[in-house]
């Protein structure tokens, strides 16, 4: 692999008026061009610890670096630069897709024939074209999900982060996604990724960090966390030996 | 390249408002109902009611005073005097049937006209001119014309009438002494000039030698149009709380654009609504409310009455992304939005003048940026004021946009800050 795009030293992160921490000393380097997946059960610490990475958070200590680039005096470069897919569908129901896309990609500067283009070719590729007129509130949630995910590359970022992309999706929507993800990937698109899908992104990510309670128990590619862990055969069983059986609800 | 993603911001809530009807509705057609409404029923304030008033009448006096009163409140058009016995008026005006009863007692007029005989005969014989055989101390018991009320009638209805019967009466009773002061100098009855030597004349703020009436239309044009234009706060307000609901706002703030690009797009747009409503609010003013027997309204200054609308529409949509920076939910951001500007148009006169209020909300109205943007608007529209008129309430709009914007900006950093 080739140098990191992203840098992390000693992360920690203390919410106001709370007494733990949610990140606690979290270092990690991403390469360029991996598929990172960030695993962890619920109330891990992987949203917050992506809030960070994409500048929506600010830590408490410790140091994100960004394509060489730091938040506190870079974050117009830095953010022309990734892409965010989040979990929720953050498009606007009344507006057509054409238009929701139009919108996002103006945000980075895309417009006239370039984005036409982009916008036509994405939709298709993702099967989306002849719905590109109709409003987002009409779609089912594959659809949005879809169009969810054009919103966050259609500008070409180099690194793109993606907050459950597939979750609540039909099979085919989930498989046209994670393909096209991988193409984006084949093109250089560093890809940095968390998932409930754990054999999803055994097969999808690069390179796997397992976190919990805000720190990282693991961090290696799927293969290597499968073998240097005793009587696993795959990644769920890896995941359930380092953060355990127990639920994890919290309020 | 920040024009460019200021104008697609522009676009996009452009798009957004013409999708949604319902905020449509709040924006353009509510006011409208309500101007027209609230000016066909407050016209009767500024000019004589069409409709006439029923009162009941008793009349026990058959002498000159009940005459004149009858004559004088007939000849106003507003009343008619409807004829019936006192038992009967008491009961029909406390049910409501008739706002008032007027009960004129018995011997009034021969009362009054003894009285001020004695009192003259009494003035003469002390200038020794006359005989003072019938100058001994009489006494007159007080006289008294009973007023019935519907207990619903409004307080202002009641000292109305009240004035005006007191002004006949007392009318009547200054007559009477001149004509007695004539009998008893035996002059012409020409000895007395009894003209009113003082009358009113009222001055109004003029044009081009025109002299403007202020009417209902012109009060409630402004009133309304600024009303409506406070109005914007729940869409603008529920807008902003839809979008960081939705996840557009996170996903706009991880991209290359500003906090002030984001809200600049919705400042432009909601400026743009504002000032359409304000057109439109004049053109139903000049050319629909004649079609409803209303005054068609006038004005000479449509550049300085766009300058005050457009700095009561920016501190309106200040106000509309301070509240939709706080709010959490839509049930938090609308029916506060549409509560407190109720508040704020109360507060500011659009329904009660602010010279009417208890001393202590007219302290609070001096705050209320409706009150500046209702004032601007009444020094152009009825004061016929130019720009340094308006200029001290056209700042304080303006203070009040800058100061809400800075809060909203402030606070939204703090709690992304976490």
């Amino acid at each position: 692999m080739s140098q990191s795009v992203i840098q992390i030293n000693n992360l920690y992160k203390q919410y106001k008026n709370t007494e733990t921490f949610v990140v606690k000393g979290v270092s990690l380097a991403i390469a360029q061009k991996e598929i990172f997946g960030l695993l962890g059960p619920n109330g891990a610490g992987k949203t917050t610890l992506l809030s960070m990475m994409c500048g929506l958070l600010k830590p408490t200590s410790g140091k994100i670096s960004i394509l060489d680039k730091s938040y506190s005096d870079q974050k117009t470069e830095i953010h022309q630069n990734i892409g965010v897919v989040p979990q929720e569908y953050a498009l606007y129901p009344t507006l057509t897709a054409r238009e929701n896309i139009a919108y996002f990609a103006g945000m980075y500067g895309l417009k006239g024939k370039d984005l036409d283009q982009k916008t036509n070719q994405t939709l298709e590729r993702l099967g989306l074209l002849e719905f590109a007129d109709k409003k987002i509130g009409t779609f089912s949630g594959g659809m949005k999900r879809r169009i969810n995910l054009i919103a966050g590359v259609l500008h070409n970022p180099k690194i793109l982060f993606l907050d459950e992309p597939t979750v609540g999706v039909d099979v085919q929507s989930k498989n046209v996604i994670i393909e096209y993800l991988q193409e984006l990937n084949r093109s250089g698109t560093t890809i940095i990724y968390t998932s409930h899908h754990l054999s999803e992104a055994e097969h999808f990510c690069t390179k796997i960090a397992i976190i919990d309670r805000g720190e990282i128990f693991a961090c290696d590619t799927p293969k290597n966390l499968i073998q240097n862990t005793e009587n696993v055969s795959n990644l769920e069983d890896v995941f359930i030996s380092l953060t355990g059986k127990q639920l994890r609800d919290d309020v | 390249m920040m024009m460019y993603k200021l104008w697609q911001s522009v676009k996009k809530e452009m798009l957004l408002l013409s999708r949604d009807w319902g905020g449509l509705v709040i924006l353009f057609v509510m006011p409208l109902v309500l101007v027209i409404t609230v000016t066909l029923i407050q016209d009767s304030s500024f000019k004589a009611v069409s409709t006439r008033i029923e009162i009941a009448f008793v009349d026990n006096d058959k002498g000159e005073i009940s005459k004149t009163i009858v004559d004088n409140l007939s000849k106003s058009e507003s009343f008619v005097l409807v004829s019936v016995n006192e038992q009967e008026l008491q009961h029909l005006v406390f049910k409501g049937k008739y706002q008032m009863g007027i009960v004129i007692p018995e011997n009034l007029s021969s009362d009054l006209q003894n009285r001020v005989n004695h009192n003259v005969e009494k003035a003469i014989s002390a200038f020794g001119l006359g005989d003072d055989s019938n100058t001994e101390e009489n006494h007159f018991s007080t006289k008294e014309i009973k007023l019935y009320f519907d207990p619903a009638t409004h307080v202002s209805f009641k000292s109305g009438v009240q004035n005006a019967i007191d002004k006949i009466v007392t009318q009547i009773e200054n007559q009477s002494i001149y004509k007695a002061f004539q009998e008893q100098l035996s002059e012409e009855n020409s000895f007395f000039e009894q003209e009113s030597l003082i009358v009113f004349e009222e001055i109004l703020p003029t044009t081009n030698s025109e002299e403007p009436k202020p009417n209902s239309v012109q009060h409630n044009i402004a009133a309304w149009t600024l009303f409506a234009m406070f109005f914007i706060v729940v869409p603008l307000s529920v807008n902003m709380v839809k979008e960081k609901n939705q996840g557009t706002y996170v996903r706009l703030l991880t991209s290359p654009v500003s906090h002030l690009v984001f809200l600049g797009g919705k400042i432009i747009t909601y400026l743009i609504i504002c000032l359409l409503q304000f057109y439109v609010m004049l053109f139903i003013g000049k050319f629909i409310f004649p079609y409803f027997g209303l005054i068609a309204l006038e004005w000479t200054n449509l550049g300085l009455l766009t300058v005050v609308a457009l700095f009561s529409g920016l501190a309106a949509i200040g106000f509309g992304v301070l509240l939709g920076t706080y709010a959490e939910t839509q049930e938090q951001s609308a029916p506060f939005g549409a509560t407190s500007v109720i508040i704020l148009a109360a507060l500011g006169g659009v329904w009660v003048p602010v010279f009417a209020m208890p001393e202590i909300m007219q302290g609070f109205a001096k705050i209320s940026p409706m009150n500046w943007g209702l004032n601007a608007f009444y020094d152009v529209l009825l004061r016929q004021g130019g720009l340094s008129d308006v200029l001290t309430d056209i700042i304080l709009l303006f203070l009040f946009f800058a100061a809400t914007l800075t809060i909203s900006i402030i606070y939204d950093k703090k709690k992304r800050a976490v």
